[in-house]
């Protein structure tokens, strides 16, 4: 379970980007998390990985606080899919980027294998397995970034953006592999029809402020709601 | 492609030299890394003017280059960035002193000049070293060595950190010149009114990038642990490997091997 409790944050004093954001995501949920560009979506991950700190409201996650204490523990059972994958990637290789997570908690070499050939199965990317990290495409690239995480088989799993720069190909791959991962996600996104796809739940975030809360049926096809806040409707109810 | 790309591609190369297989490669890390220090210690403690007893000392980087498979010629061509920098160091040393300590024949060799050299050779002497030991053992390798070493983690996390911020700081200076000349066409290189802001830039987004770099490690378990890099205890090859550097090291050390080589033709 996730759980923001009346949460407010600023990077600079004076210019708040949260204002009192309170929502909790059950365990098993899949949460789309959406707004326009600046509304905060990347800021509430971050604060919810401990990489901000909380300094108004309280955050748990997986049960625990996130705070200093704890850090370790909650970031354990959580798995983060960053904006930017330049900024995840930090191995040479697509294979050792991956082996990182799950030996660094303790897991034998087998396993972790194991796991990684799982991983670049779900995704159907077996063929970046030793490719050089700076020498992929931005798509590929975000693609290995997400089966990194996949690799680690969290807990809960966060994603910023993961369907951005993709082909429509992988688009489809990353939506079939969001939908058979059990577990609790939180998804941001601009890709309303990706959020349509994988998320029961979605959260609207404008101004740094929840605006919306309720079933992704209902709030994504609400054309005033979505415009009102510089979103558009997804694209298959634009259509009809 | 611009020449920081260039810069790049060859930081990565480097991890597929580390790859490679050789007797070099396969010693162990930890004993490259401690016979390393010790050459770099045992050519900085030549005197200034000890030109002719520091020759011999080639001979170990390039022996070693000659047994791993990477030719020496590599070397200079990665490093052909930072070359410049090692050869300026004692550039200025001609001026400052002008007391001839040499003649042949008819040219006067002052001790400015050949500290300057010696200054020189010593610099791509350790350049040689170092650039040997990265491309027989990777970065990993090497960390994972010095923390079963029982170095501290500080210091070995920084020397991951500063290589890896080394190529971020390179993509950022690709990314961003690329971006300058896309918008000043016909413009050779970054006009000097740009560098301020463009080293400030540069400075702010690498550093950007290199923490959010150091927390996706965090995020995904890192707590100073190299458990990626596979480590095994010292072989007798590691320890013969380093006795017989240490000894040879000495060796040339104490005994004026290239003057008596000289005397015995003259
Ligand atoms: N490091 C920072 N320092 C100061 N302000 C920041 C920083 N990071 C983000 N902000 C500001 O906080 C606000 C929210 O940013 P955030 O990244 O959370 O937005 P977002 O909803 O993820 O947007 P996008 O859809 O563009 O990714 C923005 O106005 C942004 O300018
Ligand atoms: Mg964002």
């Amino acid at each position: 379970m996730i759980e923001f409790a009346n949460v407010s944050y600023a990077y600079e004093k004076d210019r708040p980007v949260l204002r009192d954001v309170s929502f909790t995501v059950q365990d098993g949920e899949t949460v789309g998390l959406i707004g326009c560009n600046g509304a905060g979506k990347s800021t509430v991950m971050k604060l919810l990985l401990g990489l901000l700190p909380c300094t108004e409201g309280r955050i748990t996650a997986a049960g625990l606080p996130v705070d200093k204490a704890h850090l370790p523990q909650v970031r354990e059972r959580l798995g983060f899919v960053l904006q930017d994958p330049d900024a995840q990637m930090f191995m040479p290789t697509v294979y050792e980027d991956m082996l990182f997570g799950p030996l660094n908690y303790g897991m034998t070499r087998e396993e972790a294998d194991r796991r990684i050939d799982a991983a670049l199965k779900q995704l159907r990317i077996e063929h970046l397995k030793g490719r050089h990290n700076h020498r992929l495409s931005g798509g590929e690239k975000r693609m290995a970034a997400i089966a990194t995480i996949l690799a680690m088989q969290p807990e809960i799993l966060l994603m910023d953006e993961p369907t951005a720069a993709l082909d429509p190909y992988n688009r489809r791959e990353v939506i079939r592999t969001i939908g058979d991962l059990s577990g609790t996600k939180v998804i941001t996104s601009h890709d309303l029809d990706m959020i349509y796809d994988t998320c029961e739940r979605v959260i609207l975030l404008h101004d740094g402020a929840v605006c919306a809360d309720g079933p992704a049926e209902q709030v994504l096809h609400d054309r005033e709601l979505l415009e009102s806040h510089r979103l558009e409707l997804p694209l298959r109810f634009s259509v009809s | 492609m611009n020449k920081m790309d260039a810069a790049l591609r060859e930081l990565a190369g480097m991890d597929d030299l580390a790859a490679l297989s050789s007797g070099i490669h396969r010693l162990h890390p930890a004993v490259k890394f401690l016979a390393t220090i010790l050459y770099i210690f045992t050519v900085a403690s030549f005197s200034r003017y000890a030109l002719s007893g520091l020759l011999p000392m080639v001979l170990w980087p390039v022996l070693l280059y000659q047994m791993s498979g990477i030719p020496v010629s590599l070397c200079f061509r990665k490093l052909r960035f930072v070359l410049p920098l090692v050869l300026a160091v004692g550039i200025w040393n001609p001026l400052l002193d002008r007391v001839p300590v040499l003649q042949i024949v008819t040219l006067t060799v002052t001790g400015g000049i050949l500290s300057m050299c010696t200054l020189m050779l010593k610099g791509v002497l350790c350049l040689m070293a170092s650039f040997l030991l990265m491309a027989t053992t990777g970065i990993d390798r090497l960390c994972a060595a010095l923390r079963a070493m029982h170095v501290p983690e500080y210091p070995v996390t920084l020397l991951l950190l500063t290589y890896r911020y080394i190529s971020v700081m390179l993509r950022e200076v690709s990314v961003m010149t690329d971006a300058y000349s896309l918008r000043a066409p016909g413009q050779r290189g970054i006009h000097f009114s740009a560098w301020g802001s463009f080293l400030g830039q540069l400075l702010l987004r690498s550093m950007d990038r290199a923490q959010s770099l150091y927390e996706s490690m965090l995020l995904r378990g890192y707590r100073g642990g190299f458990h990626y890099a596979e480590t095994r205890p010292i072989a007798r090859k590691d320890w013969l490997f380093l006795g017989l550097s240490a000894a040879s090291f000495a060796f040339f050390r104490l005994v004026p091997v290239a003057q008596i080589l000289g005397g015995m033709f003259v």
